[in-house]
């Protein structure tokens, strides 16, 4: 029952940036360097990563033209910054986790990058911002800052810019706190540029990102009796054009559109999308797996695609009976959910992405494992996030995982030699061309593929 | 009772017995507890008692079969009498426990793990017991429990009810028939689930 593999999907040549760990040989990960987000910006140009210890790093794409013919379009460190720290909630007796759950970029408007990331409980507003020239020449100051002896003043001259190395600086400029009481799993910014919103398990605000001390309160899930409760919300976003629609997915399953017109408070959804389930497929674990753990806007608006643990869906706005297209992710975990419960496993949340022309998804697995479906050849391909398997400038091989009882050719793995510890959760494609971001644990990779700049 | 519904019977157990030390150490995970991996554990604590409800009741439906197969004349007349409501009853004293446990106040962690701790043989126990008496906190408990009650400060959430809803485990009894004692909802309260 194994993937095919298809030779034809262009397997893109790998550029690897290992870039967390100083000694690379060893084979502990310090748990604070383990990624936990990755995001493109707009553009493609930058690159953010956040991760278990609250920091973040930006990459930046050297510009193409260089003399060097293979440097072309390499991501290397613009910055790296704190963004959380560990607090304390001292009323809940409660810690809370510095780890960065989300980083969502604002669409640049001028000169700096601005990018919105969050811990379970607060948000942050970061300005990015380069600075490459310095004034010289003060006249109360020399050189090094010291003030200069009055006396010695005798003219006055003109500060002049003079260019110096370049700096990134980054600031915070807003700090959006005490607005959740459960823990933040999303944000996601409006396309008017002014407000976002941010979701946890029971409630979504939205914020405008100019005021920090208040925001609405667009979605309570929140049951009068907490003993009623039977679903939470996974995941939220905003359509990607129309300021007034976003979309929130449940742990039940179910995919909610909202429109913020209707009222002010979105409870009541615009439309439900929800498959109903196979009573055959009935098991312990049924609920889990049917949890939607990341929810993404199609860029073309049309479409939504989520990834529950199994699989992956691609629903039409205009259909909510169904999916459009379902895409068995790792099936062969089927018979092994008992397993998989035990060692938690079963609660990994995968995130998915669209390539720019929305015709490829892409969504990881274990083993380092990643996943890439074309829509319209149905051609899909699984490829390895690995040092061993990836020298630079090579093409990453595909990889087979064979099932039990199916025939097992060479360089297959069988489904029980799976590395459940190596887990690809977080993925991310460049908004224009074929780069993916991938993030291995404590590891980013990130693969070009230069051969075909277009996609089917 | 046949060897598949065995299997699952056992499977079933295995897998609440799995989810409650998963329910007890996500109380120390940092962060605090996770709304959604909580409810979900209870959804699994859940589909585990139903199937095996379906499967006691579905063995016990059998077992009057053979009974009824087995015995003659007056012994077939009264058995099924006996055993048959028995399942259904099992079933009405849930649904009792599911209600009045909106009244009743959070038994301690230390009911959870003595049930599961409990080595005694409950097989040949009286389904039909069930005694209301909670258990002090005298009984048999791990040291590393909190021998306190939580204490309900008014108006905050009961958050471990949200398990004592969906899973009235006294009706599993964890490997008996043990249906009369309530594993009520654990104070999940104690790890200040946020109260809103």
């Amino acid at each position: 029952m194994g993937e095919d593999t298809n030779d034809d999907v262009p397997t893109p040549p790998p550029h690897q940036h290992p870039h967390r760990g100083f000694l690379p040989d060893h084979n502990y990960v310090t748990e604070a360097d383990i990624i936990s987000t990755v995001e493109f910006n707009h553009t493609g140009e930058l690159l953010a990563t956040g991760d278990k210890g609250g920091r973040v790093v930006i990459f930046q794409r050297e510009p193409e033209g260089k003399t060097e013919p293979f440097s072309q379009g390499e991501y290397n460190v613009y910055s790296t910054f704190q963004s959380h720290e560990p607090e304390f909630d001292y009323l809940k007796s409660l810690e809370i986790e510095e780890k960065i759950n989300k980083i969502r970029w604002l669409p640049q408007q001028n000169a700096a990058h601005f990018l919105l990331s969050t811990n379970d409980k607060t948000i942050k507003l970061w300005k990015v911002s380069e600075r490459d020239k310095r004034p010289e020449g003060y006249n109360l100051k020399d050189e090094e800052g010291r003030i200069k002896d009055i006396s010695t003043v005798t003219s006055l001259q003109v500060p002049v810019l003079m260019p110096m190395d370049l700096m990134v600086e980054v600031s915070p400029r807003r700090v959006f706190a005490n607005a959740h009481t459960y823990h933040v799993n999303s944000i996601s910014v409006n396309s008017d540029c002014e407000t976002y919103l941010s979701a946890d398990d029971l409630r979504i605000n939205l914020w405008h990102l100019g005021i920090t001390d208040r925001s609405f309160n667009i979605v309570d899930i929140k049951p009068a009796n907490m003993e009623d409760l039977t679903e939470v919300i996974t995941a939220a976003e905003f359509h990607p054009f129309h300021c007034n629609l976003f979309v929130y997915s449940s742990s039940k399953g179910t995919l909610r559109l909202c429109d913020m017109r209707e009222q002010a408070l979105c409870d009541k959804h615009s439309k439900l999308f929800e498959e109903p389930e196979d009573p055959s497929a009935r098991s312990f674990f049924s609920e889990i797996i049917s949890s939607v753990s990341d929810v993404k806007f199609s860029h073309s608006g049309r479409y939504l695609l989520t990834r529950d643990y199994l699989t992956a869906k691609v629903w039409d706005l205009n259909m909510e009976n169904k999916p459009l297209e379902t895409y068995q992710v790792h099936d062969y975990l089927r018979s092994k959910l008992c397993s998989l419960y035990e060692n938690d496993c079963i609660f990994d949340k995968f995130e998915c992405a669209w390539n720019g022309s929305d015709s490829v998804i892409m969504t990881g697995a274990y083993n380092n494992f990643f996943r890439m479906f074309d829509r319209n050849t149905k051609r899909d391909v699984t490829l390895e996030a690995s040092r061993e398997s990836s020298k630079p400038r090579a093409v990453l091989k595909p990889r087979r995982v064979c099932a039990a009882g199916s025939k097992r050719r060479k360089d297959d793995i069988s489904v029980d030699s799976l590395d459940f510890s190596k887990k690809i959760l977080h993925t991310a494609w460049h908004p224009a061309e074929n780069i993916i971001a991938i993030a291995a644990t404590n590891n980013l990779y990130i693969f070009q593929d230069k051969l075909n700049s277009e996609m089917h | 009772m046949n060897a598949s519904a065995m299997d699952v019977n056992t499977e079933a157990k295995r897998i609440l017995a799995v989810s409650i030390s998963k329910l007890y150490a996500s109380r120390s995970q940092r962060g605090g507890l996770r709304l959604h991996r909580s409810l979900l554990l209870s959804l699994v604590m859940r589909s585990a008692r139903d199937i095996y409800h379906s499967a006691y009741a579905q063995a016990a439906a059998e077992e009057a079969a053979a009974a009824m197969d087995a015995d003659k004349e007056l012994e077939k007349v009264s058995e099924p009498l006996v055993k048959s409501p028995e399942p259904e009853k099992v079933e009405l004293e849930c649904r009792e426990r599911e209600e009045d446990k909106e009244v009743e106040e959070e038994e301690d962690m230390e009911d959870v793990f003595e049930s599961e701790t409990d080595s005694e043989d409950k097989e040949n126990m009286n389904p039909s017991r069930h005694s209301r008496k909670r258990r002090g906190n005298t009984s048999a408990a791990p040291d590393f429990l909190p021998s306190k009650r939580a204490r309900l400060e008014p108006g905050e959430e009961r958050h471990a009810v949200l398990l004592g809803a969906v899973v009235p485990l006294g009706a599993m009894g964890l490997g008996s028939c043990r249906v009369g004692e309530s594993l009520n909802a654990f104070s999940i309260n104690r790890v200040a689930m946020p109260a809103c």
